[in-house]
């Protein structure tokens, strides 16, 4: 609050120049704002002032205002961020600040998108199943053993993960068989509930929800305001266990001289889905909406670096660089230059 | 208006906090088709904000805690107010409440021998709140949240379908209850009209039993810790529909809220902050709690600075700083001083520990508050004063219910969790709300079931009711740029309540206070929104002040009638507890657009409950004649 000192309502406003995407699924552009800020505010603080002086039905969505919730999820210069989490002071004062929705799901209208993807994936998660021989009250578990849980339990459902993993941002197609990072650390969850009664919560994630794809650049777990360690502790755990059964000779041999059928009851698991391999390829032509004009180039996510026998590294150790190579592409950084931002909803097929 | 969407189920609940999903689960377990209604997206609601935990007395950390102990400490705190039965029934389901969860699969916290640990709060005699860090109501959403997707798995490998028996409708309002005439005489609850935010389409809802879960109506104030969904929505559904509200008096507010900045504009800053050396000033830089020890506190209380700042670290030879007073004594000089003028433009005071403890001191001893302001507004609170006024944080009053039944007046309604009045009486204490949610959430669901099961024929609403909630529904929109702003209403409105019925009360500005709100009155009634019906903010909102406006009217009416301080009302004309007033429930209804006020007894505890308390006790709070019934009852015991 610098020298004004606190309370000084008004005092430290100035005004800004914002730039928020107005539309819907028919289509939107930018538009100029020039909105008084005050000290101490944060970007959902200026969408309100907005919505009450200038631009009464501009959508957004919003509950708690205190980081809990996870509801104000938007792009800020063309960063994930909690709308209620991103202070003014960490724009300089003559910067552009623009705003745009979750680009990774349909727009509904403005800043609001469609974010129903992951309540479909979440209802395909299989869920906690109780043991069958403890009575309610009679559960027993120790501190130590519910944290490993608990980290990922601590998940507000922002789906900024979702929407930055790029596995799907981009890429529709990918969407019907990868679950996204929200529902990772859900199966991770449930794997390590020391109570949970089912045993496949691994196998579940790689052939039901499309782990496999997940080439680990850890992007999701830059952007999740509660900083929970999601590559690291939830997928790349979950990842080895299912590598060592994949790869484990017996399995290997029973996968060579069984039939599909009999594999499936000879080791328990479920009958597979056509598991989705790795994904190592360059992708399909990118995606790009009709009628959008893009002055530059799509970032088309990068090829994960595979090892020489074809497959992705498992660990950050035998990796190049840490946390992998961004999904915007390696050289881009934060905050992009205004003139590059652009913003066009995903289209909702 | 032909073209509005239908739907049919045996169980509809309004609102996805945890009353409203437990109260489903039950429904649905219950074998109703039940449909929940959400005004924002699944599992964001308000319940996500609790931190401290759910009371139950459970025993796991002191075995001595029992039923008993915890029904004696709910009593206390709502100073007797509370509906005996509700808090009876709390007390003794909240530990079967708590331990269902853990089927569900939360993970609460655990004692070293690995049963659920307790925390201890203020008000409660034992530890007793099951906690997960400081996020156990995001817990205790995500674990009903996952309860209810696989009770939709188990119905899609029976069904076919997810959505066979539960369905959950997101980002939907409801504006009206519909009823129908009941053959039994009267009207009874036919179903819900409402719209889809994300659309904008209308839609109806035809069901026989209505569960309202909608939460409070914290919205109404300037300052306040609750989220934008807490218009009062449910309260107001009720009155309309001919049910009653209790209680409206009582409102929770906690004395030191922030006021500025505004991206922490309501958050509590906890009375630990006070307790560690925080010193209160006005804006003439006046340590002022020294002009507000009232006289029964003087002993205790230092009248000097010097004196007061040695007894932080000489408590046996000193008397404790003003700071340290009760909370409504806090409240109370904070509130004089921004009437004098000498409060900030944001309209608090300064709390300042930054000059009192080195920033390392601050940072270990309240190191979340520390993180929260930093990462939220920026505030250093080791290097600046924060600022500070009255923040209105739960509503006590609520529908008034049946205990066992959570049945409100309206035949076919019931009404569960923060809605829902009586159980806290004047106050509540932390960590009752979120076994309150669980304990009548499933009590209404269970009764809402059991009351379809005992119906001839389903009420069918009147299409003329239908018409006219539609009309109703997009009247601000058809008023267009003509009408009133209704994001200026929202903000006289919550300038009057907070400056004229907030923590501290008197006549005069209550008088005040009904003729500015009879005044909104006749401007929302006007309120116009601009753009079109696909999540248009501005339409919701000026749907959404009809309700406010309603129950804040309540609410000033209640606190203008109620001439004594208890709990959450407190009236600086009236500062004290009058057992006469013990006896008196005030009670809310509609009669026509018009508030309606009356005084209804009390229901008597019966002998075996007043027998937990001790007549030193007792006699704070009952009549002589009370007191001489108290007698006879205790001397039944020892003879």
């Amino acid at each position: 609050m610098g020298t004004t000192g606190p309370g000084a309502a008004g005092s430290g406003s100035t005004k800004r120049h914002f730039r928020v995407w107005r539309g819907d699924p028919a289509g939107g552009r930018l538009e100029d704002y020039q909105v008084e800020v005050n000290e101490g505010e944060v970007v959902l603080d200026v969408i309100h002032r907005l919505q009450a002086t200038q631009a009464p039905d501009l959508a957004c969505r919003w509950n708690c205002k205190a980081g809990k919730c996870g509801s104000c999820s938007m792009e800020v210069n063309g960063m994930p961020r909690l709308g209620c989490m991103t202070r003014m002071s960490t724009f300089t004062e003559t910067e552009t600040v623009t705003v745009t929705p979750l680009r990774t799901f349909p727009v509904v209208r403005d800043l609001v998108t469609d974010v129903s993807f992951n309540y479909a994936k979440a209802m395909e998660m299989p869920a906690f199943a109780p043991p069958a021989d403890l009575s309610p009250g009679d559960y027993r578990m120790q501190q130590v053993d519910v944290e490993r849980s608990q980290e990922f339990r601590k998940c507000i459902e922002c789906f900024l993960c979702q929407n930055t993993c790029h596995v799907v941002r981009d890429h529709e197609e990918n969407k019907r068989a990868f679950a996204g990072p929200r529902l990772f650390i859900r199966a991770a969850e449930l794997d390590m509930h020391p109570l949970d009664a089912r045993g496949d919560r691994k196998e579940q994630a790689q052939a039901a929800q499309g782990l496999g794809y997940c080439n680990i650049t850890k992007c999701c777990t830059e952007v999740c305001p509660e900083h929970i360690k999601i590559t690291d502790n939830a997928i790349i755990p979950m990842k080895e266990r299912v590598i060592d059964r994949r790869y484990d000779p017996i399995v290997w041999l029973g996968r060579k001289i069984l039939r599909r059928d009999q594999l499936a009851s000879a080791s328990g698991a479920r009958p597979a889905a056509p598991g989705p391999v790795v994904h190592v390829s360059e992708s399909p032509a990118p995606f790009v909406p009709a009628g959008v004009a893009w002055h530059s180039p799509e970032p088309s996510p990068a090829a994960a670096p595979v090892g020489g026998d074809g497959r992705l590294p498992v660990t950050e150790l035998t990796l190049d660089r840490s946390g992998a190579s961004s999904p915007f592409g390696d050289d881009v950084t934060f905050p992009l230059p205004v003139d590059q931002l652009r913003y066009q909803p995903p289209s909702s097929s | 208006m032909t073209n509005i969407e239908r739907h049919q189920y045996d169980v509809v609940v309004i609102g996805a906090g945890g009353a409203g999903l437990r109260a489903a689960i039950e429904a649905r377990l219950a074998g109703k088709r039940t449909a929940i209604i959400s005004k924002s997206l699944f599992g964001k609601a308000h319940t996500v904000m609790a931190e401290g935990g759910a009371a139950a007395a459970l025993g796991n950390v002191n075995s001595n805690d029992s039923w008993m102990v915890h029904f004696r400490d709910t009593m206390r705190g709502g100073k007797f107010l509370n509906n005996y039965r509700m808090a009876e029934l709390h007390a003794k389901e909240a530990p079967e409440r708590i331990w269902e969860l853990e089927t569900y699969g939360a993970l609460f916290d655990r004692t070293p021998d690995g049963r659920i640990s307790q925390r201890n709060f203020g008000g409660h005699e034992y530890p007793r709140l099951a906690h997960v860090g400081d996020r156990t109501g995001l817990e205790l959403i995500r674990t009903l949240q996952q309860k209810i997707v696989s009770l939709q798995q188990e119905d899609k490998r029976q069904y076919g379908s997810y959505e066979a028996r539960l369905r959950v409708f997101a980002e939907t309002t409801i504006t009206e209850l519909l009823l129908a005439e009941d053959p039994a005489g009267g009207r009874r609850c036919a179903g819900a009209f409402g719209y889809y935010r994300e659309t904008g389409e209308l839609v109806v809802f035809e069901s026989a039993a209505i569960v309202l879960a909608t939460g409070g109506v914290g919205k109404s104030y300037k300052v306040t810790s609750n989220s934008w969904e807490y218009t009062g929505d449910g309260h107001a559904l009720a009155l309309r529909a001919g049910g009653t509200l209790v209680n409206m008096e009582f409102l929770q507010f906690h004395p030191t809220g922030m006021v500025w900045p505004p991206s922490v504009k309501g958050i509590l800053v906890t009375e630990s902050v006070r307790g560690d050396g925080g010193v209160l000033t006005n804006t003439e830089g006046k340590r002022f709690m020294f002009d507000y020890v009232p006289d029964v506190f003087r002993k205790q209380y230092a009248d000097t600075p010097e004196e007061a700042d040695r007894w932080y670290t000489d408590p046996d030879h000193n008397r404790r700083p003003p700071e340290l007073l009760p909370r409504d004594e806090v409240a109370r000089a904070i509130n004089s001083e921004v009437k004098a003028g000498r409060g900030t433009a944001a309209g608090g005071v300064y709390l300042d520990v930054s000059g009192r403890l080195p920033a390392e001191t601050i940072r270990r001893k309240l190191p979340s508050m520390y993180h929260q302001f930093k990462e939220l507004a920026d505030v250093d609170i080791t290097a600046q004063p924060m600022e500070v006024g009255p923040t209105c944080h739960y509503v006590m009053g609520g529908v008034e219910v049946d205990a066992d039944s959570a049945a409100a007046a309206v035949a076919g309604l019931f009404a569960a969790g923060e809605v829902s009045g009586g159980m806290h009486g004047s106050n509540r204490l932390g960590g009752n709300s979120l076994s309150d949610l669980l304990v009548f959430g499933k009590r209404a669901g269970e009764y809402a079931a059991r009351y379809t099961d005992g119906l001839g024929s389903r009420p069918r609403p009147a299409a003329a009711d239908v018409e006219a909630a539609a009309e109703a529904a997009l009247a601000p929109l058809t008023r267009g740029e003509g009408g009133e702003n209704p994001y200026q209403l929202h903000q006289e409105l919550q300038a009057v309540m907070g400056d004229l019925v907030g923590i501290i009360r008197r006549r005069a500005e209550l008088e005040e206070a009904l003729a500015r709100l009879a005044d909104l009155k006749e401007r929302v009634a006007k309120v116009g929104a601009t753009g079109g019906r696909r999540y248009n903010p501005g339409w919701h909102l000026a749907l959404d002040l009809r309700n406010m406006l309603v129950v804040s009217e309540c609410t000033a009416r209640a606190a203008l009638e109620r001439e004594e301080s208890r709990g959450g009302h407190t009236r600086e004309d009236f500062p004290g507890m009058d057992p006469q007033w013990r006896q008196v429930n005030l009670v809310c209804s509609l009669d026509g657009d018009d508030v309606r006020l009356e005084r209804k007894p009390l229901p008597e505890i019966p002998a075996e409950l007043l027998r937990l308390f001790d007549r030193a006790e007792m006699a704070k709070y009952l009549t002589e004649a009370e007191l001489a019934a108290f007698d006879e009852v205790a001397g039944e015991v020892e003879s």
